[in-house]
């Protein structure tokens, strides 16, 4: 009872705090206000990219010049190697491209959006930053723990992850497993905010078809991510009971099977690419939408496609496992599921297109970045057919194909949706706009040379190039492409230097950007209705905005503006 | 803390509370779920796990299971209690189901100790290794249940957000279906 009562008057003090203007630092670490929590999210997972590009930079180094002492880290040992590359993975899927683009996005867009003055548990928000932020420093830790980082690949298949002798870093693998179930708790945390907080606290007159369709994708994700990450979970616990109590549940020689693993670990991990493309999908969406000036196309189609993606995405993932022993007849089932679900993803290609089609086009920069998501992600999906049809796996498998289509893939969504939202929402988070000239230089500066890091890759991987090897040079058959292993490394780095522009111009605009005022894209949606930066509830509690249509009345006939906001009565 | 409007609003026409309640079920559903169609296809592939599954107590696992409904009963009346508007009585019923879960817990403290001393520890074989994680993490729901409902019941004693007993009510019939899952699957079948 008294613990109950303390808990009271702490959140009254807190109240206090943040009704009477700032009280330093700990009035945005301790903030249950969605935008700070939002901002949280966004700073940790750009730190964590800024790491897991320093990573990539490292081991890049070594495939290209194999045994030279990189600038800045030094000789690269295969251990090490091993580490980078495994958390390279992890850090840019679970503390890049979920937090930024779910979380971040997410806490900042749906209360806007749906014209709500916070989540609906904003304590529960807060924990679940906390528990993530706990998660990304052990994930930092587990790298310089005794022994070394984790070095078992981000997918951690057993018996390697499992058993000491294998992995050699006893307290890295478990730490590792304890960061990713820690940072599986901080998503459903959150996700099951958003999900209530858009089902429940909608403005009045926002019906289900007057949503934004990001808000639609991220609480899609939010869903196809707690239905998925379930038996990985259990499966998590399973492991590190073998890892630290010595249990068989993965080991064959007692009764276990080290294939259990993988089917847990991709029902969640094909779900989880859905899970970070819909929300990357939303971003884009609604950029395309508001610089094509013109009524997005088939807005009910993109929410059914959505869900319709989701869906089919349970039904994919033994497509990861086409050499792993399982049933040639399985195999077939899964080839054709797996090619099924490229229809809705071409559908949703194609609903951009058909907006594009006859708009008043604006090439900003969230534009360009919107525009490069759809040319760049295509890539990435239709080399998927090549990996989805079992037959041809059976040889790409394992190979740099599969890695450069992965990251045609990622990339797109992680760090160029990233970017899309990043420029379009910054005028909304802080206020002023950024510089679009710098913007611009960025965008090139990250796209052109994004190319030609993973082309190459594809290139070396249908010469056979396999995975996970330290030094090429160790196999004769492999050496001779080394050219194409330097030619992607010092695009590498000429991509990483030009991220410093984006750093540049995100600082300089937050000191000395133009004021952007409430709408300077003249958009629709409600968050251009409250002030740049929303103050803590968003809207005075009185005026908190009704929805009169939907958020993609472009270019209206019957209008002199070309748009059309959701708020105003018509 | 004041709570947010957006708190307050229900488009939906389900308190806010009791949606997300549902939805963290269905989280835990998947989790459980995923366990135990893991421990289900090894059981099939491992007919020689039956000998393992015959040393497990079934009437201890009646009993706890007896003890686990009946504290589903009082979370109901509880619930009832609530919906009176009658906190006091609400706190009562919701200290018995607390009871329950002690008792639950209790019991499975002696069976457990039981097993390991005659050897039948969690790296004995592939069916311990199921039987331990599967109830050990049925029992930290059992205890973060309870732990949970003591709050619940100190609040509603003094009237204060009754509707929460609903809630913990709701998650705890889930601890229960778990139980229902996991008696047979580990005690019954032989």
């Amino acid at each position: 009872m008294a613990q109950a009562a303390t808990v009271e008057t702490h959140g009254h003090e807190h109240d206090a705090h943040e009704h009477h203007g700032p009280q330093g630092i700990l009035k945005y670490i301790w903030s249950t206000d969605h935008k700070v929590i939002a901002m949280q999210y966004l700073f940790t997972g750009m730190f964590m990219a800024i790491v897991g590009g320093l990573m990539a930079y490292v081991f890049r180094m070594q495939l290209a010049f194999p045994g030279v002492s990189v600038p800045g880290f030094g000789v690269v040992s295969p251990g090490e190697y091993n580490a980078l590359v495994t958390n390279h993975g992890t850090i840019m899927i679970f503390w890049v491209a979920m937090p930024v683009l779910i979380a971040a996005f997410g806490n900042f867009l749906i209360p806007l959006m749906i014209g709500a003055d916070d989540m609906v548990f904003p304590r529960i928000n807060r924990l679940s930053f906390q528990v993530f932020f706990v998660s990304a420093v052990l994930i930092l830790l587990s790298l310089v723990v005794e022994g070394g980082g984790f070095g078992g690949a981000w997918t951690a298949y057993p018996p390697l992850s499992a058993i000491e002798e294998y992995n050699l870093t006893k307290l890295g693998s478990s730490l590792w497993l304890i960061a990713v179930a820690l940072e599986f708790v901080a998503f459903l945390l959150g996700g099951i905010n958003f999900i209530v907080t858009l089902m429940n606290s909608r403005a009045p007159g926002m019906k289900a078809y007057d949503i934004p369709v990001v808000v639609w994708m991220i609480v899609i994700a939010s869903i196809l991510f707690m239905l998925s990450v379930g038996p990985l979970i259990a499966g998590a616990v399973m492991l590190l009971f073998d890892q630290t109590i010595g249990t068989g549940f993965y080991d064959p020689a007692r009764g276990g099977d080290p294939i259990l693993w993988q089917h847990l670990f991709w029902f969640f991990g094909h779900p989880e690419v859905y899970v970070v493309l819909l929300p990357a999908m939303g971003i884009v969406i609604d950029v395309v939408a508001t610089f094509a000036r013109k009524k997005l196309f088939g807005y009910k189609i993109m929410v059914y496609t959505a869900v319709a993606t989701a869906v089919l995405s349970f039904f994919v993932w033994a497509h990861h496992q086409f050499i792993a022993g399982i049933d040639p007849r399985m195999a077939n089932v899964f080839t054709v599921t797996t090619l099924l679900i490229s229809v809705p993803i071409a559908e949703l290609c194609f609903v951009v297109i058909a907006t594009l089609y006859g708009g008043s086009i604006r090439l900003t920069t969230p534009m360009l970045w919107a525009l490069a998501f759809v040319a760049e992600f295509l890539i990435g999906g239709v080399t998927g057919i090549f990996l989805g049809a079992s037959g041809s796996d059976i040889y790409l498998h394992d190979t740099y194909f599969v890695l450069a289509h992965f990251h045609y893939t990622f990339f797109p969504i992680a760090i160029i949706a990233s970017f899309a939202a990043l420029t379009y929402w910054f005028p909304k988070m802080f206020g002023r706009m950024m510089n679009d000239t710098l913007g611009k230089i960025h965008f090139w500066g990250t796209i052109i040379p994004f190319n030609f890091i993973f082309i190459p890759l594809f290139v070396l991987g249908l010469g056979g190039q396999h995975r996970r090897i330290y030094n090429f040079q160790n196999f004769p058959e492999l050496a001779s492409m080394q050219p194409v292993r330097e030619l992607a490394t010092v695009a590498l780095i000429v991509m990483l230097v030009f991220q410093l522009v984006f750093f540049w111009n995100f600082i300089q605009s937050l000191r000395k950007g133009e004021k952007a005022g409430k709408n300077p894209w003249k958009a629709n949606t409600l968050e251009w209705t409250a002030e740049s930066p929303p103050p803590h509830g968003n809207w005075p509690p009185e005026e908190l905005p009704k929805v009169y249509r939907g958020p993609y009345e472009y270019a209206h006939p019957d209008r002199e503006e070309d748009y059309w906001p959701q708020n105003l009565p018509s | 803390m004041q709570k947010p409007i957006a708190t307050t609003r229900s488009a939906t026409g389900i308190p806010t509370g009791r949606l997300a309640i549902w939805w963290v079920l269905a989280s835990e559903v998947v989790i459980f779920g995923g366990l135990l169609a893991s421990y289900l296809m090894f059981r099939l592939g491992h007919p020689e796990w039956a000998d393992a599954a015959a040393v497990t107590n079934t009437w201890i696992g009646a009993f706890n299971t007896f003890v686990l409904l009946s504290s589903s009963f009082t979370a109901v009346l509880a619930h009832q209690a609530a919906e009176n508007g009658d906190g006091k009585l609400a706190a009562r019923y919701l200290l018995y189901t607390i009871g329950g879960a002690c008792i639950f817990i209790i019991v499975k403290a002696f069976e457990w100790t039981e097993e390991i001393r005659h050897g039948y520890t969690i790296t004995a074989n592939g069916f311990w290794s199921f039987y331990y994680t599967a109830a050990g993490l049925h029992a930290a729901h059992v205890i973060a249940g309870a732990v949970i409902m003591g709050f619940i019941a100190a609040a509603a004693a003094k009237g204060r957000e009754l509707h929460r007993v609903e809630l913990i009510g709701i998650y705890w019939h889930f601890v229960d279906v778990v139980w229902i899952f996991l008696f047979p699957l580990l005690y019954i079948a032989k």
